[in-house]
């Protein structure tokens, strides 16, 4: 076992972990951050995606140990400080962006990333960006029309559920 | 997965000192080699990640070449502006959080006959530089998965030469979006180059009588009536051999009138 330090959310944190622990393990199992899921465990549905360093990435094909040293976001830091929903998470909520709920903490993370780089993007860019997030309820339809309505864009006529 | 042990060397020379060791495994963006180690198709007793090699990583254009340090992202590849046909391969390999993990030398060395960068790298007569020795394309990609590489030999970069054209345009199998066949083509000092991935089974390839079509006359036309041989092409449940080599001669075309 070897020793692993990073930041998660802006808290320091660290923990025990063998060579191939994947950091998807590391956060729900050693941390109890369960909000992260893992639906696949091959790098294909996008369930677990978090942020390391800035950038969006599958925590399934990530080691534990090569976030030594980084900073990572997941979806429990996505709410507000009072514990409230955060204005991506609320516009999956009033859009209806979630069914079951399993593919949203990847979702969310994905649609943060995307309007971190592209503040206002068009539709066609919402679908190609979450090109690596599977969704087996929704359609997608209403994922991407929250996404467009947590980037302040107008939902349109055309989007109405 | 099997357990191993992992380590980041701070530089090449302990790198390539740790890769000596015959259990030991280089590990880049890990897109590759995480699930393979998942699906115990592989059993290292060590990893040994590139990750803190600086001299491994970014990208610089002079002199009409672009060098792309190995350990360079696909994001930050599809980013660049010296290469355009360069950058939108990058950006159409796999989805945002692959791209941000996932690296060119660690998808050359792999050499998956789906994959986009063999096809890049051959198309545009690229060198892969290794800290042992400079690898032309040509000599490079030795069939299924394999290439030129020594166990505890490292790309730290690959130079490509910037065509005057070139496109690449993939034919996306719709669940991996790796390529069901991809085409690169490029015309440049070296002449035209047309590279194909997704379609044989000994891997990435270039297609001589394309190539020789196009270099009379660079245009799609110029492909017009000429046919691949189904020989060592791939067949499986997304297509078979007849149907590959169809998309080869289509796709040749709009990479030459996407290259324009
Ligand atoms: C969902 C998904 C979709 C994908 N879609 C595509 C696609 O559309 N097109 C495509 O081309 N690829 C695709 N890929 C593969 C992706 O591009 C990988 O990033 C790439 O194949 C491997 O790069 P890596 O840096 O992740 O290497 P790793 O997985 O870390 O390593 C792969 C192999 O290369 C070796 N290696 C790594 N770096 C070096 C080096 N510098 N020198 C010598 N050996 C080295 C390793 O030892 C290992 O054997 C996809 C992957 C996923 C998970
Ligand atoms: S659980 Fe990581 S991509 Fe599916
Ligand atoms: S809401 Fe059920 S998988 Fe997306």
């Amino acid at each position: 076992m070897t020793k692993v330090s990073m930041t998660v959310n802006g808290q320091p944190v660290s923990g025990e972990v063998e060579g191939r622990t994947l950091l998807s393990t590391f956060l729900r199992d050693t941390l109890g951050l369960t909000g992260t899921h893992v639906g696949c465990d091959t790098g294909q549905c996008g369930a677990c995606t978090i942020h390391v360093d800035g950038a969006s990435v599958k925590s399934c094909n990530m080691l534990a140990l090569e976030a030594e040293g980084a900073q990572v976001a997941t979806i429990e830091g996505m709410s507000n400080a009072d514990g409230s929903l955060g204005r991506i998470q609320q516009a999956f909520q009033d859009h209806h962006g979630l069914q079951c709920g399993f593919c949203t903490p990847g979702m969310v993370m994905a649609a943060a990333a995307l309007l971190a780089e592209i503040p206002k993007p068009s539709e066609a860019e919402i679908r190609r960006y979450l090109s690596g997030n599977l969704c087996r309820c929704t359609g997608y339809h209403n994922i991407v029309k929250a996404i467009l309505a947590a980037s302040g864009q107008d939902v349109g006529a055309e989007y109405a559920a | 997965m099997y357990d191993f042990d992992f380590e980041r060397p701070a530089t090449l020379a302990d790198a390539v000192a740790a890769l000596k060791d015959e259990g030991a495994t280089a590990l880049a963006g890990g897109q590759t080699l995480i699930p393979t180690l998942k699906q115990r198709l592989a059993m290292p007793e060590r990893l040994v990640s590139l990750a803190a090699l600086d001299e491994l990583k970014g990208l610089s254009a002079s002199g009409g070449v672009l060098t792309v340090g190995a350990a360079t992202t696909h994001a930050q590849v599809a980013g660049q502006t010296d290469y355009p046909a360069l950058a939108a391969l990058a950006a159409g390999i796999g989805d945002p959080h692959v791209r941000n993990r996932g690296t060119i030398g660690g998808s050359l060395a792999n050499n998956d006959p789906s994959a986009c960068y063999p096809a890049a790298a051959l198309g545009s007569g690229a060198t892969i530089v290794t800290n042992a020795r400079e690898i032309p394309a040509d000599e490079f990609f030795s069939g299924l998965f394999e290439t030129a590489l020594e166990d505890d030999e490292i790309i730290t970069a690959v130079r490509f030469p910037i065509p005057d054209a070139a496109a690449y345009v993939k034919f996306e199998q719709p669940a991996s979006r790796f390529a069901l066949v991809g085409v690169f083509v490029s015309k440049g000092s070296g002449g035209v180059r047309v590279a194909v991935t997704g379609a044989s089974e000994e891997g990435v390839f270039r297609w001589a009588d394309g190539e020789a079509a196009l270099s009379a006359d660079f245009s799609p036309e110029a492909l017009d009536g000429l046919s691949v041989s189904t020989g060592d092409l791939i067949g499986d449940v997304h297509g078979g051999p007849d149907y590959r080599a169809h998309l080869i001669g289509v796709l040749a075309k709009r990479a030459v009138m996407a290259a324009g």
